[in-house]
């Protein structure tokens, strides 16, 4: 790997003392920072997505067949069990080395946190409300988009939430495809002793985190008007 | 897939420095003992706040900082950082490092199981276990451990995986273990030795999953069959 950020020996700055904590690092690298920070929430978006799109049908059936069931807690449990360097690296046969495969990988593994979510979500609608429901005439379709989904709102914000935040800590991993957005720089930085970058790279993915998961708790609080106001 | 079966029989990649059973061995050693730090340092602290049914707080920020921390984060800051990223014994190149991370990444797991199955104990049980005069260290010994022994060991199943992942990962940056099988053949543009080296991380990773799985059957006192 080539080290393009050693300045001239005669300059004498942050950069060249190689300093963990390093302002012309964070500004004369904006632009790289930027770019991974977008290509790291583009995937994140993406994988979390996948996931949810997935999950969805899948609790559905696992909820109406218990084998169904089974079959699904099972296998995704056995996915998540596989370590991300191995998943990815699996998957590469089928979707080559792009950036379709460390989606691919990520959403596989949002997807075990999400049918268990979706699942535990569904399963603690009450009975009375969905027989209430069935009373006034709900039929299926009508009942699980007006009163059981609803219901499950916070449980599934709950596992989306932890979802969102595990993908963005993995999507490092992608790294090693070249695909990892932060990941990236952070790998970069840590072959070449790079102080400053990595622990801006570092930096960046925690916040992302952060700001991701406040994200969707603000989303819940809206979607779910009904928890603030027994709260208050 | 001919390639990999042929990688797989090729005995040069069973000896060596860099051979499957020397990163195997080292890959075990660094899971096996970052496993027993994490759980003397958790299991009596999460035990005792799970008990006094206190700290559910820490417990579950413990747990959310655990998931939004990147492994390669925090290796790369260790192993450029104090810690360096010299030879630690058995353990290989940045071993040291490589051990300290993945013992905190072994601890938040470790850590809410612990907690959960203490303090998820039936109050009835322990007040009755209290009115017939038991002293909280039996209280703790005789009855709420037992009952909570398969949460802990539950914890103990998703703190191995999550350790084994961890150390497979490590190699991405400059850790030791298998998943330099993995990261070698990425460099050697070596698709067969990628494709190996992930099977035999993956399928390990499959047997300790159900081993633990049989574990916490086995040490549950009220097996679902008599509930």
């Amino acid at each position: 790997m080539v080290i393009a950020w050693a300045a001239p020996a005669t300059v004498d700055n942050c950069l060249t003392r190689n300093e963990w904590i390093c302002g012309a690092y964070w500004s004369s690298r904006a632009d790289d920072l930027v770019n991974a920070l977008l290509q790291h929430l583009g995937i994140v978006v993406a994988s979390v997505l996948l996931g949810l799109v997935v999950a969805f049908p899948l609790a559905l059936l696992a909820r109406r067949y218990r084998r169904v069931e089974g079959w699904v807690v099972g296998a995704t449990t056995a996915v998540y069990t596989i370590p991300s360097l191995a998943l990815f690296s699996l998957l590469v046969p089928l979707t080559g080395l792009g950036v379709e495969t460390v989606v691919l990988g990520l959403g596989l593994y949002s997807l075990t946190i999400l049918v268990r979510g979706m699942l535990d979500g569904l399963r603690g609608v009450p009975r009375e409300v969905r027989e209430s429901a069935a009373g006034m005439g709900y039929g299926a379709a009508r009942m699980l988009f007006r009163v059981e989904l609803p219901l499950a709102v916070p449980t599934i914000m709950g596992a989306l939430r932890v979802a969102t935040v595990s993908t963005v800590a993995l999507t490092t991993v992608g790294a090693i495809l070249d695909e990892g957005g932060l990941g990236d720089l952070l790998v970069e930085g840590q072959l070449s002793d790079f102080k400053a970058q990595v622990l801006a790279t570092s930096l960046l993915c925690v916040l992302l985190a952060i700001v991701l998961d406040l994200v969707l708790v603000v989303a819940q609080r809206s979607m779910t008007p009904w928890t603030r106001r027994r709260r208050a | 897939m001919n390639g990999v079966l042929s990688w797989l029989t090729d005995p040069a990649n069973w000896q060596g420095a860099d051979g499957v059973p020397t990163l195997l061995l080292q890959h075990s050693l660094l899971t096996v003992a970052a496993l027993v730090i994490a759980a003397v340092l958790g299991l009596p602290v999460a035990v005792w706040m799970g008990h006094r049914r206190r700290g559910g707080t820490l417990v579950v920020n413990l747990a959310n900082v655990g998931r939004a921390v990147p492994v390669i984060a925090l290796l790369s800051l260790l192993a450029l950082g104090f810690v360096g990223s010299a030879d630690f014994g058995p353990f290989g190149r940045a071993g040291l490092a490589t051990l300290i991370t993945l013992a905190l990444f072994a601890l938040p797991p470790i850590v809410t199981g612990a907690y959960v199955g203490m303090a998820g104990v039936d109050p009835e049980v322990v007040e009755a276990a209290r009115g017939m005069g038991m002293s909280e260290v039996r209280l703790v010994r005789t009855v709420e451990l037992p009952l909570a022994m398969p949460l802990i060991v539950s914890g103990l199943r998703l703190a191995l995986v999550q350790v084994w992942a961890t150390a497979t990962v490590a190699a991405i940056v400059a850790g030791p273990g298998l998943g330099r099988i993995i990261t070698h053949g990425y460099d050697a543009d070596s698709p067969s030795e990628v494709i190996a080296g992930s099977l035999i991380v993956a399928v390990i990773a499959l047997l300790l999953e159900v081993s633990m799985v049989l574990l916490q059957r086995a040490v549950d006192p009220l097996p679902a069959a008599s509930r």
